[in-house]
């Protein structure tokens, strides 16, 4: 380091030479280009713009220039230290642009490999499409009744004119609890729900009633022992049978596409009268496989429509057990199997597929039918 | 009941060409249930032949016959398998062209060693019956004419379920009546056809106690035995799906068909004294036409003479007093037996017959006396019979008229019916109107009330005439809170990564064994079934672990490692012997009594329950997989309750069928609604599932009861948060929640939060203690927490928990 220079001598230090600092400059961004990477481009900054490198002590000497050199000194060595600076800093840009380009492609994966580590689960395709059923009815107003299984005979067959002498309550058809006069059975259809809901509403009753029912027949390909309905009852003053045909139309437009209607045959149940059977119109071929060999359908067997369900209009004798007057109140109520719905519109060909639990089947169902 | 289109014809002037399926979709629009229609389809040349010669072929392992058969103008050489024929009969020959049942073609082929040219058929190869020993030997037709005709092979028939509303219908009167209807023709009642029949001579007294309205016996005699039954009564017996047996029965048994009416034929021989209709004796017996010694019930109605019971009335005939191959003196019975007392004894008996079947249904209460006299007449006719004297007692109460406003059907069925067209159509159907005063028909006992006429006119009108509009609308307020939390609930675990399954809610008590339950456990008071599927499975289930247990195998037994399975549903608890009384249908029951039946009913909880097998996740390529344990159970069951926005309380406790020492028993404001944790190793092995199996199994219903559908909000506090860990020694012993309560509590309400994460027991303790270490969150929401306030907050939490003996680990 020289000595202050008290003498104003005009004498330029070789440190501030401008060839001199062209040099460092050059020297400088020639090591900053040359580092490729960050590593050794700290050291080129350590190299290049510490306290020890030329340039500042180029900077250094500057005080020791006379006041009229020193505006000149300190502009060139201001901007020699400035591209360096800058030049640091473009370098360190790209460097880490480019290390963060090189740990990128490092760290690709195989994304098709598949990650099945925790369990996914699923719903039992009966439980997601009544469900369905019911949210389609409550979007039309009805609420939704469920109810015991184990049901008192009363509630099952005597409120819904079903006497005493009927078929059904014979033990071929109905599991009876206990002995066979215990007065319970039980539910072979989910009806006495509509006798526990006109016990307990006044009229107007709009509900759908999902739920488990028995009958005592084996377990085969198209039958089961414990099966499921789903039951939809109307009580209110002036309903006709206009408006169940009008509502099973838009019951299966719902669940099975726009412009799908029923059709219904005269029919006979203790508890509607008049009653009729509900055919669906197929929804897979719309009646185009009908007399059509070469558009044979199997969801139909080429017939054109699908036997559904039941329905009519409530029994006033119903209406009258349940102390509903029948001069006031007409009532409409319909019923399906949950099971042969999901049969034909999934194309499920064995009902034991339905009630074994395999995880397999409930799997391809997700979580809604 | 089968019916043949040609019978139905003979009644009903049904239009020309009008085919089997015709009739039939138009039966189903007004009704019936046509549930087949056979046709039989046999086309190409079919011809009735008679054989002139037979030529034993005897070379063969089995008896071949080469026939020269007659068919008009030519004569053919046949080859037939069957020997059941002889020269001179006729028999149905199929020609070279034919095409038979399931598509057989028949051609001209050389066959054990001659050129058959055609073929002799038997009542199998026609699709006729399952006749296939012996050709089907003619007993009419001319030589060269299509057999078709004489078989009754242009013939359908038409098989219909008959609802227990159209008794009518168990008869070609009662169909040919609706198909008339259908058509809109004429129809000609076949009772009015049948001629008044001689009603003197003997006769057989009748002491009508019980049980009939009706009850006529009409005497027969000089019967001939060996008469053999016509060629068209076999036929449309055949037709009809009945054997035919002999000619005394088959003139029964062909009535019944045409009228309706059931009758019964007893060897008047083996009658002793006048006829009984009553109540059987104490202690009675009778051994029916199958075969079956029967006592009898004290509500059964029973026919009998001075011997006793010789018949279940309405039911079945009894053996003493059978026709048999010597009979030639029948008494014939034609009665009027109530519907509810022949269904009452059938069902005792467990006993259905063509004649049961229609009693019960009801059947026209005027037609015996035609029915007697058409079958009096074929036993004159057939077997030369003498029609000997009629005892007719009749105690028949008039018919209920009905009264119905006329515009009822077209409010009830919601299109306009004008008035002159609902009497048209009353009348049709054999009602007389006057006024607004309906009387139905002797045949319609199930018209009773005025809604039964608006079916009628409805039907009849046509139900394709119903028009569709919108649906008719509720005035409901869609899902419930309560409807919602029992969703969402229902559908937690499968969005936890659990499948659902169901099963059949029937266990044994080889089951509850397997689970260990203890002899009291309440979950052993099981609903009985009287008559189960299987008698391993009596019981309604309890608990839906049997289910879920059984599941669980049937899937790791298809292959699969890891099973996580669920299911919710009705358990049956509380009841061993269910008694609710029955109360009469018609009004509403008193309170009480509704009360009273709904009672006696076993209490009908929904439960959720279930089982995790293997690993919860599965190795792979990230690295090793984690299996299944208690804490997973008990974080479901925490997290399934959560949804219905209730936090479970978690205690220690020993439970079948978990692990003793890692079972949790889970609450619910001091309610215990269920457990969760590992499987006993027992249970485990008995249903062969993988080692360290869990379970869990709750009430859902107490859960919803719980429930608070709408959440408070909390205060989210935007200040910083203050964090201190404490590690706590205590007794073994001592519960970590408890510990992390008293924490919680102790702390108020500057602690937002205490987590365990982590414990240690071992040599840095001391013996019989354990180490647990908490994290305190700490937040105001007010003002950033001082030095002080944590200190604070702190010491008073590890105060709290200072008295359950926690000391700070130094
Ligand atoms: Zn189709």
């Amino acid at each position: 380091m020289s000595a202050p220079n008290k003498n104003f001598d005009p004498v330029m230090p070789a440190a501030l030479d401008p060839a001199n600092l062209q040099a460092n400059v050059d020297a400088a961004l020639a090591a900053i280009a040359g580092a490729e990477d960050l590593a050794t481009l700290k050291q080129v900054r350590l190299d290049h713009t510490s306290d020890r490198s030329p340039l500042a002590l180029a900077n250094r000497e500057i005080g020791a220039l006379p006041p009229s050199a020193k505006a000149d000194a300190g502009k060139a060595v201001g901007a020699a230290r400035g591209r360096v600076n800058q030049a640091l800093k473009a370098r360190e840009a790209e460097l880490k642009e480019a290390e963060r380009e090189r740990i990128l492609t490092a760290e690709r994966v195989d994304v098709t490999m598949v990650n099945d580590r925790e369990p996914v689960g699923a719903r039992h395709p009966i439980h997601s499409i009544s469900e369905h059923i019911a949210d389609a009815f409550v979007s039309i107003g009805y609420g939704v009744v469920e109810g015991p299984e184990l049901e008192s005979e009363w509630f099952n067959f005597d409120a819904l004119n079903i006497n005493r002498d009927h078929p059904a309550r014979t033990m071929q058809d109905t599991f009876f609890v206990g002995s066979a006069d215990s007065g319970a059975v039980l539910r072979t259809h989910t009806s006495p729900l509509q006798i526990r809901t006109l016990l307990d509403q006044a009229p107007p009753v709009y509900v759908v009633c999902p739920g488990r029912v028995y009958r005592t027949d084996e377990l085969d390909a198209t039958h089961t022992p414990v099966f499921h309905q789903v039951e939809g009852l109307a009580v209110d003053k002036g309903l006709s049978m206009v408006d169940l045909k009008s509502t099973l139309d838009w019951f299966a437009a719902t669940m099975f596409g726009e412009g799908i209607v029923t059709r219904l045959r005269p029919s006979y149940f203790p508890f509607t009268e008049p009653s009729a059977e509900v055919d669906l119109e197929c929804f897979a071929c719309r009646g185009e496989s009908v007399g059509n060999p070469d558009r044979p359908c199997r969801t139909c067997s080429s017939e054109g429509w699908i036997e559904w369900g039941g329905c009519g209009m409530v029994n006033p004798r119903v209406l009258q057990s349940c102390g509903i007057d029948p001069d006031e109140y007409t009532g409409f109520a319909f019923g399906m199997g949950i099971e042969r719905t999901l049969m034909f519109r999934h194309g499920i060909t064995d009902m034991r597929d339905l009630v074994e639990g395999d995880v397999r089947f409930t799997t391809a169902f997700g979580m809604d039918s | 009941m089968r019916a043949p289109l040609s019978w139905i014809k003979e009644y009903a002037a049904l239009p020309e060409g009008v085919t089997g399926r015709d009739l039939a979709e138009k039966l189903i629009g007004i009704g019936l249930e046509v549930e087949t229609v056979d046709e039989i389809s046999i086309s190409g040349p079919l011809l009735v032949g008679r054989v002139l010669e037979i030529e034993e072929l005897t070379e063969f392992k089995k008896p071949i016959r080469y026939c020269q058969v007659d068919l008009g103008g030519t004569v053919n050489g046949i080859i037939c398998g069957a020997t059941n024929f002889v020269v001179g009969d006729l028999v149905p020959v199929a020609l070279p062209g034919a095409v038979l049942p399931g598509g057989f073609e028949i051609s001209a082929r050389k066959t054990y060693g001659h050129i058959s040219d055609g073929m002799i058929c038997s009542g199998r190869e026609l699709g006729i019956n399952d006749e296939y020993d012996g050709i089907l030997v003619l007993t009419e037709g001319e030589v060269g004419q299509d057999a078709g005709p004489v078989l009754g092979l242009d013939d359908a028939v038409l098989d219909i379920a008959v609802t227990p509303d159209r008794g009518y219908c168990l008869s070609i009167r009662g169909i040919a009546r609706e198909a008339a209807l259908a058509y809109d023709v004429a129809f000609t009642d076949p009772a009015s056809l049948v001629p008044e029949m001689p009603s003197d001579g003997p006769v057989r007294e009748v002491d009508l106690q019980y049980g009939a309205d009706r009850f006529t016996t009409r005497v027969l005699t000089d019967v001939d035995p060996d008469a053999p039954s016509p060629a068209y009564m076999v036929r449309r017996l055949n037709q009809c799906g009945m054997r035919p047996v002999s000619l005394a029965v088959d003139i029964t048994n062909y009535v019944m068909l045409e009228l309706g009416q059931p009758l019964h034929a007893f060897d008047g021989t083996k009658l002793t004294g006048p006829i009984q209709v009553r109540r059987p004796r104490d202690g009675e017996e009778l051994e029916t036409l199958d075969h079956v010694d029967r006592v009898l019930d004290a509500a059964d109605v029973v026919i009998a003479d001075d011997s006793g019971a010789v018949a279940l009335a309405g039911v079945m005939g009894g053996l003493t007093t059978e026709i048999d191959e010597a009979s030639r003196s029948v008494v014939l019975e034609a009665a009027h037996f109530q519907p509810a007392l022949v269904a009452a004894t059938s069902r005792r008996h467990k006993l259905s017959s063509e004649a049961s079947r229609r009693f019960e249904r009801g059947i026209d209460s005027d037609v015996a006396l035609a029915a007697s006299n058409r079958a009096a007449q074929l036993f004159a006719a057939l077997a030369s019979a003498t029609v000997g004297g009629l005892v007719d007692v009749d105690r028949r109460e008039p018919i209920m008229s009905i009264e119905m406003a006329m515009d009822m059907p077209s409010r009830i069925v919601g299109v306009d019916i004008p008035e002159e067209t609902v009497r048209a159509i009353l009348a049709n159907i054999g009602c007389s109107v006057e006024g607004e005063t309906v009387t139905p028909p002797t045949w319609r006992p199930d018209l009773i009330a005025a809604i039964d006429l608006v079916e009628e006119v409805a039907r009849v009108v046509g139900y394709e005439k119903i028009p569709s509009r919108g649906p008719a609308m509720g005035t409901g307020l869609g899902l419930s809170d309560s409807d919602r939390l029992r969703r969402q609930l229902r559908r937690r675990p499968a969005e936890l990564g659990l499948i659902e399954v169901l099963s059949y809610p029937f266990v044994g008590e080889g089951e509850l064994d397997q689970l260990g339950l203890p002899a009291d456990d309440p979950r052993r008071v099981a609903v009985r079934l009287a008559n189960p599927l299987s008698d391993e499975q009596p019981l309604m289930r309890t608990s839906l672990l049997p289910g879920l247990l059984a599941g669980a195998r049937r899937n790791v037994g298809r292959g699969a490692e890891s099973v996580h399975i669920y299911e919710y549903g009705q358990v049956f608890r509380d009841v061993e012997t269910v008694d609710a009384p029955v109360a009469p249908a018609g009004s509403r029951p008193a309170d009480d009594v509704l009360d009273e039946m709904l009672s006696g009913l076993p209490r009908q909880p929904e439960h959720l329950g279930f089982v995790l097998c293997g690993d919860w996740s599965q190795a792979g390529w990230w690295g090793v997989g984690r299996p299944v344990d208690w804490s997973d159970a008990v974080r479901l069951a925490a997290l399934v309750a959560r949804a219905a926005g209730v936090e479970v309380e978690v205690a220690q406790d020993a439970h079948s069928p978990w692990h003793p020492g890692r079972c949790a028993r889970l609450s619910v404001a001091g309610q215990v609604i269920g457990h969760a944790g590992e499987l006993h190793p027992d249970v485990v092995a008995a249903f062969g599932l993988p080692v360290r199996s869990c379970a869990g199994e709750m009430d859902l219903s107490i859960l919803l009861d719980a429930a608070s559908p709408v959440a408070s909000a909390p205060r989210v506090s935007t200040f910083p948060v203050a964090k201190e860990d404490v590690a706590l020694v205590v007794d073994e012993g001592l519960a970590a929640d408890a510990v992390r309560e008293a924490l919680r509590s102790g702390g108020g309400s500057l602690l937002e939060s205490v987590r365990l994460f982590d414990v240690y027991s071992g040599p840095q303790v001391p013996e019989g203690k354990k180490s647990l270490a908490f994290s305190l969150r700490m937040r105001a929401d007010d003002r950033t927490l001082t030095d002080e306030d944590i200190a604070a907050v702190r010491e008073s939490a590890l105060a709290a928990a200072g008295e359950l003996g926690a000391t700070l680990r130094g």
